[in-house]
C-alpha cells in the first residue's frame, strides 16, 4: 500500500528582486520587481508503507520544498499529494498527530529546560497513552544513549546530544510517516553514525516510512535502498540508488598494484590517472573497457594486486548536477541566441 | 475537551517551569516596576501643590489623593493587561521560521501562546503581590475607603478582561507580521498610542473634548483606564454593567479579529514562503 502519493505536484514562488544601492531601495517602497522562482515542477512519486527513501539533490533544488509540501507546510501551485490517504496542507488533527517532521537546523525542544519536559508537553500534545509514552521514553533515550541527559536543560546539550532529542520528540508519538530534512547536518563523524544506525534499527523495527533529505550520502548508503534525485525542482531518477551508477557513470575505479618498477610510464591509453605511487596506480577506467585493459595489463606486466571498484556515490551524483547544470545553461545560451538573431 | 484541558495545564506548568529559570532577572525587573509610581506621586504633589499655601483642590474631578490612587491602580491593570514581548514573540517567530512547529504539531498557536502568558502572569503575581500589598499598605491614605462589595466584584472582573483585552491586541498585531516581516516600528507606534489611549499617562477624562469621549470608544482604556476608575467610584452600578458588556463585545471581535488574521496569514505563509 502507498503511504504517499504526489501527482504533479508544483510550486511557484514570487521573490522580491532587489537592486543594489540606496536608490533602488527607495524606488522599491512603490515599485517592486519580482521574479517567479520554479521551486518544484511537475513532480510526481509514490512511496510505499514502510519504505525508506532519499531525496537528493544540490542546495536549491527542490528537496525542502518536496517536505514542506508533504508536511503541510505550504500550499502547491498545483497538483496534489495525499498522505496517509490524508491532503497535508489541510492540516488535519489526525493527520498531524501520524507524521513527524525533523529539520537538521530547527528546534522544537524548550531552549532552558529539560528535555524530559518538552517531552511531556509532546505527550498531552499528541495524546499519547501514559504507559506507552514511559516505555516508548525508555526505548528510545536507551537506543540514542541520552538516558542521562534528558534532566539537563537543553540549552547545555551538544549538538550532537540536541539532534537525539529532537529526534525522540518527534518519534514519541509513533508516527507513520517520518520526514527528515538534513538530520545529521552539522554532526561529528560519531554522532552522524550514531544516528544513523538508530534510524536504521527504528525503521526496520517500526516499519515506518521514512523520507529523507541529506546532503551526505554516508547517511543515504547507510539508510536508502531507493533514491529520487531531484535538480531545479524536477526528479531526474527515481530508483534503486545502485542504478543511479549504473545510469550515471560510465566509469569504474582500477586500483593495480604491479610487482617492483615493471610498469607502464604512460597510462593514457588505459584510463586516467587518479593517483600514481610507484608501484601502485589508481585508474578511472571506462566501465566497458575493463576485461580488455585487464588482460591487456595482465600479459605485459607482472602484477600483485588488481581491484576494480565503483566511484564513490558523491563523486557521481556531483557529476550528474554538473552536468545538468551546465545542460541548462547552455540551452538558456541558445535561447539567448535565437532570441538576439531574431531581434 | 479533557483532553485540551489538560494539555493547556501542561502548557501552563512548563512554561511556568520555563519562567522560573531566570529567577534573578524576573525578580528584578519585577521589582523595578514600582519605581515609576514614586515619581508620580511627586510630580503630581507638585502639579497640585500640596506644599504650597494654596494646594489645587481638584482638577476635572479628580482631587490630588485620587490622582495618586488613581495610578497606583493603574499600576494593578497593567499588571494584567500589559503583554512584554508577545507581539515581538509572534513577529520573531513567523519571521524565523519558529511557527512551522504550530503548523506540523497537533496544536492552536494562539492557544498555546495564551496559556504561555497566563503562566508567565501567574509567576509574575507570586513575586509581585508581597511588594504590591506592601506599596498599597504604605499608600492606604490616598484611597477613601473600601468600595462596596459589587464595585470590587467588577473591579476583578475587569482586570481578568483586561488581560485578555491585552492579549488580544498585542498578538493581533504580532500577527501583522505575516504581511510586513518586520513590525517592530509598528509595535512602538502602538506602545506610544496605547500610552495615553490606555489612560496610563494621564485619566482619560483630563483630555478635552471631544478628544476625550472619543478616546473612551476604544478598546485601549480596558487596558487601565477603566481597572483604574472602577474602584475610584466615578461610575453608578448600571455604568458599570454596561461598560463590563462593551468591553465582552470588544473581546469577541477582537477575537474574532485574531482568528481571521491568523487564517489568513497561514495561508499567505503557505503560499509564499514556509
Amino acid at each position: 500500500m502507498n503511504a504517499i502519493v504526489v501527482k504533479n505536484l508544483e510550486k511557484t514562488y514570487k521573490v522580491y528582486q532587489k537592486k543594489e544601492g540606496v536608490f533602488a531601495s527607495l524606488k522599491g517602497l512603490w515599485r517592486r520587481d519580482y521574479k517567479t522562482v520554479h521551486a518544484v515542477s511537475d513532480v510526481s512519486f509514490s512511496i510505499e508503507q514502510g519504505e525508506i527513501v532519499a531525496f537528493l539533490g544540490p542546495n536549491g533544488a527542490g528537496k525542502t520544498t518536496t517536505l514542506k509540501l508533504l508536511s503541510g507546510l505550504i500550499f502547491p501551485s498545483a497538483g496534489e499529494a495525499t498522505v496517509l490517504g490524508y491532503v497535508p496542507w489541510k492540516r488535519e488533527n489526525e493527520y498531524r498527530r501520524r507524521f513527524s517532521l525533523v529539520m537538521g537546523q530547527k528546534n522544537q525542544l524548550w531552549w532552558d529546560l529539560p528535555a524530559q519536559e518538552s517531552f511531556r508537553l509532546h505527550k498531552e500534545i499528541y495524546r499519547i497513552d501514559p504507559q506507552q509514552y514511559t516505555r516508548r521514553l525508555d526505548e528510545l533515550t536507551s537506543l540514542l544513549e541520552v538516558r542521562h541527559l534528558i534532566g539537563q536543560p537543553v540549552r547545555e546539550l551538544s549538538l550532537g546530544e540536541r539532534m537525539r532529542m529532537e529526534l525522540i520528540a518527534a518519534l514519541l508519538h509513533k508516527p507513520d510517516v517520518l520526514l527528515l530534512d538534513e538530520p545529521t547536518i552539522g554532526l561529528d563523524v560519531v554522532s552522524q553514525r550514531r544516528v544513523q544506525e538508530f534510524l536504521k534499527y527504528y525503521q526496520v523495527e517500526q516499519k515506518t516510512t521514512v523520507v529523507l533529505t541529506s546532503h551526505y550520502m554516508k547517511d543515504v548508503e547507510a539508510l536508502c535502498k531507493r533514491a529520487i534525485i531531484i535538480n531545479q525542482g524536477r526528479i531526474k531518477h527515481d530508483g534503486p540508488l545502485s542504478d543511479i551508477l549504473d545510469r550515471f557513470s560510465n566509469y569504474k575505479i582500477m586500483d593495480v598494484q604491479f610487482d617492483g618498477d615493471d610498469m607502464p610510464r604512460d597510462f593514457s591509453q588505459w584510463g586516467e590517472v587518479i593517483e600514481c605511487e610507484a608501484p601502485h596506480v589508481k585508474l578511472k577506467v571506462p566501465r566497458n573497457k575493463i576485461p580488455e585493459i585487464l588482460t591487456n595489463l595482465l600479459s605485459r606486466y607482472r602484477i600483485l594486486d588488481v581491484g576494480v571498484q565503483e566511484r564513490p556515490l558523491e563523486e557521481v551524483i556531483a557529476e550528474v548536477f554538473t552536468e545538468q547544470k551546465n545542460e541548462a545553461a547552455q540551452a538558456q545560451n541558445e535561447k539567448n541566441v535565437l532570441h538576439s538573431t531574431s531581434d | 475537551m479533557i483532553a485540551s484541558l489538560r494539555t493547556n495545564w501542561i502548557i501552563l506548568t512548563t512554561s511556568v517551569e520555563e519562567r522560573l529559570v531566570y529567577r534573578g532577572d524576573f525578580v528584578f525587573a519585577t521589582l523595578i516596576r514600582f519605581l515609576p509610581i514614586v515619581t508620580q506621586i511627586f510630580l503630581w504633589g507638585a502639579i497640585y501643590g500640596i506644599h504650597t499655601s494654596s494646594p489645587i483642590k481638584s482638577i476635572k474631578s479628580y482631587s490630588y489623593h485620587e490622582m495618586v490612587a488613581y495610578y497606583l491602580l493603574v499600576m494593578v491593570g497593567r499588571a494584567f493587561s500589559s503583554m512584554p514581548g508577545l507581539a515581538n514573540g509572534i513577529a520573531n517567530d513567523v519571521r524565523d521560521g519558529t511557527i512551522k512547529k504550530y503548523l506540523i504539531q497537533p496544536i492552536d498557536m494562539l492557544g498555546y501562546l495564551f496559556w504561555a502568558r497566563v503562566a508567565h502572569k501567574l509567576v509574575y503575581y507570586l513575586v509581585a503581590l508581597g511588594p504590591f500589598i506592601l506599596v498599597f499598605y504604605l499608600c492606604r491614605h490616598y484611597f477613601a475607603g473600601w468600595p462596596d462589595a459589587f464595585t470590587i466584584t467588577v473591579w476583578m472582573l475587569s482586570l481578568m478582561m483586561a488581560f485578555l483585552v491585552g492579549f488580544l491586541i498585542e498578538s493581533l498585531i504580532g500577527l501583522i507580521a505575516f504581511w510586513f516581516l518586520e513590525v517592530s516600528s509598528l509595535i512602538f507606534i502602538y506602545m506610544m498610542l496605547n500610552y495615553f489611549l490606555s489612560g496610563h499617562m494621564i485619566p482619560l477624562d483630563l483630555f478635552p473634548e471631544p478628544l476625550s469621549s472619543w478616546m473612551q470608544m476604544l478598546p485601549f482604556k480596558y487596558l487601565a483606564y477603566f481597572p483604574g476608575t472602577v474602584i475610584l467610584g466615578k461610575y453608578s452600578h448600571q455604568e458599570l454593567i454596561f461598560e463590563l458588556s462593551i468591553e465582552v463585545v470588544w473581546i469577541g471581535v477582537l477575537f474574532s479579529l485574531n482568528r481571521i488574521a491568523f487564517q489568513r496569514g497561514i495561508r499567505r505563509y503557505s503560499a509564499f514562503g514556509g
